[in-house]
């Protein structure tokens, strides 16, 4: 069952048309990597999903609401649609209790001590339950982004969408964010993952797409894909990645 | 030169200039407040794309911007009685026209703050499911507002100075009852530079906390 | 609203004399240009000695610009102009303070371009003392590496780099100085607010007479506002910019 259906979307900056008739789909359960050079679109399309960058042609489609109808209850949507950030985005006047609370006060009317509580249990099922307290400019890196995670899984997402979540991270930083994401996916939960991460791909993906110029060059089971990417691309990307 | 000065008027018209320093400061305090809360919602109008509305909302802060308060003032007191039907008073009418009119310096003010949160921030809110207010009540205002607060603080400085133009349509401000007592007990030279002493010791007072303040908000970022 | 409209009112004479009201605001645009623009030299003159001395390596030059800054920037201009227009005569030599008060020709016009000329050199200064911080040490190390004094490393490295750096600022307080000379009024200056407040008396035709007064002070914002772009363009750096249009 489709999750998440992109159906031939395009979009434009201006003049510049950053995504080019673009079609796939995720499945309930299914984690999908989205991989390709900087500029080839990718950050983009995983925008459009939850409708933070719209789109001009084309169709996405979330749990069966259609993301681009002007009727949708966009808030709604993205409450059900968890999301993690290249930068983090954790909101530095608060402290990470309420960064993870704010959502589940202020969208699913959770009374504040319930909300406190139940953020307390993610702060801890994501190693931090000793960092509540502090504000995000007080963590590093690597910390600020499992408070991310514990911040849109807060909202019970029915899908995650994650927009190269470790490429701002130090590298010796990078790791315990995957574990947590590699934790996640081995749960069950549906992801999309734009990433240059290919340990992650190999270890918990089912499928990868490989943008480059707007467009989707492939999009194939995992195992094909390291096997033998078809396109030449694609290949010189992957050699290049994988190199070190 | 300054032997010749009599200080003792000033004692003596002590309670009559204090009611016009709680009249400076009043005028103050009502249009910092409603000229922030407007001015909010005006830079909100300009860097949301509302068409008209926020059109509407750019060409009002150029043009407060444009033309000297003292005119603004002049306006306001010429033109509210010819809607209203009825004369509203100088203090009246120097309430609503500084709230006016200092709505367009905060909203330029509000509205570097607002821009000065990176896009992600509101991706950040909408992204948890919260609708614009609520990602701007959130996230946007409390930060813009933070990072903006010496700029305001400083701006509210310069509103407390302006309101001594009230003088021009008769305001009995700080000014007006210096000058006045100065009137009353012939000693206008005394009175003048007791109203600036005032004036100066407030203003500069508040400019230096200003400093502190904007010394401690650059640790903590 | 219950308003009688008089268009014509401009062309209409002053009750009790000959000219026309029109010429009143010519008259008043004359000195508010006259004003500003005199002030403006004043305030462009000290606001970057000031702003510059604000900057020198003694401490006492510095606490001297300090206070000079402190002093006009925390006195309303209003009150300033009384100041300058009551009390300083008092502060005269008996025989100086004499000739102020009672012969001095143009009294109100100088005074107020004296006020408004310091009033503005302070808020300048602040801006060219922040221009010349913005610029990296490195500059005036070097030019005092090559052998310049402190002066001529001022006056060929400093200033010229300066100068440039603080016309986006100066650009708003050279219209800001054809609004604040509107404060002139108060000392009797017959500019273009004092005009105002006349004509609506006189005419009672307020309206139009705002309406006429604003335009004039909106159309001096504007050109200001040119001028100073067009200073900007021409002493542009290439690969350097200053700001953000």
């Amino acid at each position: 069952m489709a999750m998440i259906e992109i159906k031939s979307i395009s979009k434009w900056f201006g003049q510049f048309q950053a995504l080019k008739e673009c079609t796939t789909q995720v499945d309930k359960g299914e984690v999908v990597v989205v991989c390709g050079p900087s500029g080839s679109g990718k950050s983009t399309l995983i925008k459009c999903v939850n409708a933070l960058e719209p789109i001009q042609q084309g169709e996405i489609i979330v749990d069966g609401i259609r993301v681009n109808d002007p009727k949708t209850d966009l808030p709604k949507l993205r409450s059900l649609v968890g999301m993690v950030f290249q930068h983090f985005e954790l909101f530095p006047h608060m402290t990470v209790l309420d960064n993870v609370s704010l959502g589940q006060v202020k969208v699913l009317g959770r009374k504040p001590d319930e909300a406190a509580e139940n953020s307390k249990k993610l702060l801890h099922r994501v190693g931090l339950s000793h960092h509540a307290h502090k504000h995000p400019g007080q963590l590093s890196g690597g910390q600020q982004q499992r408070v991310a995670i514990a911040r849109a899984l807060a909202m019970n997402p029915i899908c995650m969408l994650f927009d190269e979540p470790t490429s701002a991270l130090d590298p010796e930083m990078i790791n315990e964010v995957l574990d947590v994401m590699v934790e996640l996916a081995q749960e069950g939960m549906t992801m999309m993952v734009v990433t240059h991460e290919m340990g992650f791909a190999k270890k918990v993906a089912h499928r990868v797409i490989f943008m480059d110029a707007g467009a989707i060059v492939e999009d194939d089971k995992k195992e094909e894909f390291f096997g033998s990417p078809r396109s030449e691309r694609a290949q010189q990307f992957l050699s290049k990645i994988l190199h070190h | 030169m300054l032997s010749g000065f009599d200080f003792s008027v000033i004692t003596a018209s002590l309670p009559f200039i204090r009611e016009g320093l709680l009249f400076s400061v009043k005028l103050t305090v009502i249009a910092m407040t409603g000229g922030i809360i407007f001015g909010t919602l005006l830079a909100m109008a300009r860097l949301a794309n509302l068409g008209p509305l926020s059109l509407a909302a750019t060409w009002y802060v150029n043009l407060m911007r444009s033309i000297p308060l003292l005119m603004v003032i002049l306006w306001f007191f010429l033109v509210i009685p010819l809607i209203t039907g009825t004369p509203i008073g100088a203090e009246n009418s120097a309430i609503v026209t500084f709230t006016a009119f200092e709505a367009a310096y905060y909203s330029e003010i509000m509205r570097a703050g607002i821009q000065s949160i990176p896009k992600g921030q509101v991706w950040a809110g909408y992204a948890i499911g919260m609708n614009y207010w609520q990602t701007m009540g959130n996230v946007v205002l409390p930060q813009a507002f933070r990072n903006m607060l010496p700029i305001l603080l400083t701006q509210t400085i310069i509103l407390f100075q302006d309101t001594s133009l009230v003088y021009a349509i008769g305001a009995k401000d700080l000014l007006k009852a210096a000058e006045i007592a100065g009137k009353n007990y012939n000693r206008p030279v005394e009175m003048y530079v007791f109203a600036a002493i005032i004036y100066f010791v407030i203003c500069f007072g508040l400019s230096y906390i200003v400093k502190r303040l904007q010394q401690r908000i650059a640790i903590i970022r | 609203m219950n308003y009688h409209w008089n268009w014509g009112i401009f062309f209409e004479q002053i009750k009790g004399g000959d000219e026309t009201y029109l010429d009143w605001l010519i008259t008043g645009f004359g000195w508010t240009v006259s004003v500003s623009l005199s002030a403006w030299v004043i305030a462009l003159l000290l606001g970057f000695l000031v702003g510059t001395i604000r900057t020198a390596p003694s401490p006492w030059l510095v606490r001297l610009g300090t206070a000079y800054v402190e002093l006009f920037r925390n006195v309303p201009l209003l009150v300033q102009m009384f100041l300058w227009f009551f009390v300083v005569p008092e502060l005269l030599p008996r025989d100086l303070a004499l000739w102020v008060k009672q012969d001095m020709p143009a009294k109100e016009f100088i005074t107020a371009t004296v006020c408004l000329g310091l009033f503005t050199s302070a808020r300048i200064a602040e801006q060219v003392r922040a221009g010349i911080g913005s610029l990296p040490r490195g500059q005036s190390m070097a030019g005092l590496a090559m052998g310049f004094t402190l002066a001529q490393t001022y006056r060929y490295v400093i200033l010229p780099m300066a100068f440039r750096i603080v016309i986006p600022p100066l650009t708003s307080e050279f219209m800001n100085i054809f609004k604040n000379s509107s404060v002139a009024f108060a000392i009797g200056v017959l500019e273009l607010t004092f005009q105002a407040r006349q004509m609506q008396e006189d005419s009672e035709q307020g309206i139009e007479t705002y309406l006429a007064v604003t335009v004039l002070y909106f159309a001096c914002a504007f050109i200001a506002n040119r001028v100073m772009a067009f200073i900007e363009k021409r002493t542009q750096v290439p690969g350097y910019i200053t700001s953000a249009k």
